[in-house]
């Protein structure tokens, strides 16, 4: 459900949405999604492209992230946040 | 509004939205959107907005539920939302606003404030259809990533305020100049990701039709669709319609910016184009730019039982400057035609409502669509152009409905 920053807190008006807590789901490599994707964005975005993209097309919107928007997220983070993405919102390799 | 009262209005929008939730999904989203889109999306009512589609909400990206396209004019109330970059000033942050106009390619620099924008310069108003270049995204086969837009990234306003050119004309453009550049109060939430800068080529900037807009329909533009100022660009995507506004930078170079040179970008020629864009074309792609000619079908809603006594079928059509000059509908998914009536002439860049009658009808399945043609012979195409932004879909909807 919803959580109001403190009235200090409110320089920005996207914090004063009610923000929905987006809960994915569970697995080993959870944190580093969680960590690094919802500093810039919800996790709605992840779930909203959901079961459409590969694991490679995952692989690729993580690199996306690094390269062209600048998440300053290392190899092993992107490789779990890869393989979360890909274990749970992917449809299988194309053949 | 102090603070703390918009606060308490924003509560109570919340408990009014999950309330709406309970309205049957078919009847506000496409079935053809993307699984994961449908589990995601749901109405949300944000301060001063009537409920509109929530796809994120930080940043906040929010479609109009198709029914809003029953008529010309989209109230600011149900207009979309859209950013990408979730650091957006609130309005008392923007109480200071101001817009600083000037560049290398200009003779001088000014700073103009709200006022001196709206008393210094000839008010022009324009009645322009603002869509999101990825309008429709969701329904692009196969799904490609992104916002997984529906239909209704898009709306029609009554734009008012002074013309880019007058105002470049108290900098004075240089004769050298090739581009403008546009900078908005929001940004990123991370110093190391672009900032969301745009340019337009300079003849476009200069064309008369292209304001910085004040007001929309009369009132001043909602918080989320750019509050105080926008750069309105009637006949191209809403990528160029730079929101709460604060740079205008005449310029001789080409804006190096990742939104103009990796975003928004179509292969070179797959579609019609007015003006070129020499700065920002290469050989193989070029940045979006002219709208589709398109239309879409606001009611029946697709999966609805409608009476044998007949019922209207009513939408909105638009293109990219030209006019529309014919909308038809079709019973049968495409395969007879039959001419629908045009609504009030708002001008060549606004959205021309139409309506069609389907009169008495035998009991069964019926596919409804719609199909505009512009004044420069323009159509509809049947099947997609397929390209990997999914920019571009105005292949006519498929609307199932039974008589009964």
């Amino acid at each position: 459900m919803s959580r109001y920053l403190p009235l200090a807190a409110m320089l920005f008006v996207s914090s004063a949405f009610a923000q929905e807590q987006v809960t994915l789901k569970p697995g080993p490599d959870l944190d580093a999604v969680t960590t690094s994707c919802a500093t810039c964005h919800t996790l709605s975005y992840i779930r909203m492209n959901s079961s459409f993209l590969t694991p490679d097309a995952w692989k690729a919107e993580v690199a996306k992230m690094r390269e062209a928007y600048g998440a300053p997220i290392d190899d092993q983070t992107a490789a779990a946040i890869t393989k979360h993405l890909s274990t749970n919102y992917a449809v299988p390799p194309k053949s | 509004m102090k603070r703390r009262d918009m606060l308490a209005g924003i509560g109570g929008a919340v408990v009014a939205a999950r309330a709406a939730h309970a309205v049957d999904q078919s009847m506000w989203l496409s079935p053809q959107l993307p699984e994961g889109t449908r589990a995601e999306a749901r109405l949300e009512t944000l301060p001063g907005k009537q409920p509109l589609i929530r796809l994120t909400d930080r940043p906040p990206n929010y479609e109009a539920p198709i029914s809003t396209f029953r008529t010309a004019i989209t109230p600011n109330e149900q207009f979309f939302v859209r950013y990408h970059l979730a650091s957006i000033p609130a309005v008392d942050a923007l109480g200071t606003w101001s817009l600083s106009v000037g560049g290398e390619a200009a003779e001088r620099q000014i700073t103009l404030r709200l006022d001196e924008l709206q008393d210094g310069f000839e008010q022009v108003e324009v009645a322009a259809v603002c869509q999101c270049s990825r309008n429709r995204r969701g329904l692009s086969s196969p799904h490609v990533a992104g916002v997984e837009w529906g239909y209704g990234a898009m709306g029609c306003a009554t734009w008012r305020g002074p013309r880019l050119r007058d105002v470049l004309a108290k900098v004075g453009a240089k004769a050298d100049a090739t581009e403008v550049w546009f900078d908005g109060a929001d940004g990123p939430v991370l110093p190391t990701t672009p900032d969301f800068h745009k340019s337009l080529p300079i003849d476009k900037a200069m064309a008369g039709e292209v304001i910085i807009a004040t007001t929309m329909n009369g009132s001043k533009l909602p918080h989320l669709n750019g509050f105080p100022a926008r750069v309105v660009v009637p006949g191209w995507t809403a990528t160029y319609w730079m929101k709460h506004v604060t740079s205008i930078q005449v310029s001789r170079k080409p804006l190096d910016s990742f939104w103009m040179l990796k975003a928004y970008r179509l292969p070179a020629g797959m579609f019609p184009v007015n003006r070129p864009f020499p700065t920002q074309d290469n050989a193989t792609t070029w940045p979006i730019t002219d709208i589709v000619v398109n239309s879409v079908v606001a009611d029946p809603i697709d999966g609805t039982r409608q009476p044998i006594d007949g019922f209207t079928v009513q939408g909105v059509a638009w293109d990219r400057g030209y006019g529309i000059r014919q909308v038809e509908v079709s019973l049968n998914g495409g395969e007879t035609w039959r001419p629908a009536d045009l609504g009030k002439d708002l001008g060549p860049f606004a959205f021309r409502a139409f309506n069609f009658h389907t009169g008495k009808l035998a009991p069964g399945n019926y596919v409804i669509s719609s199909r505009a043609t512009n004044n420069a012979g323009e159509t509809q195409v049947e099947k997609l152009k397929f390209n990997a932004a999914g920019y571009h879909n105005n292949v006519p909807q498929q609307v199932a409905v039974t008589a009964a």
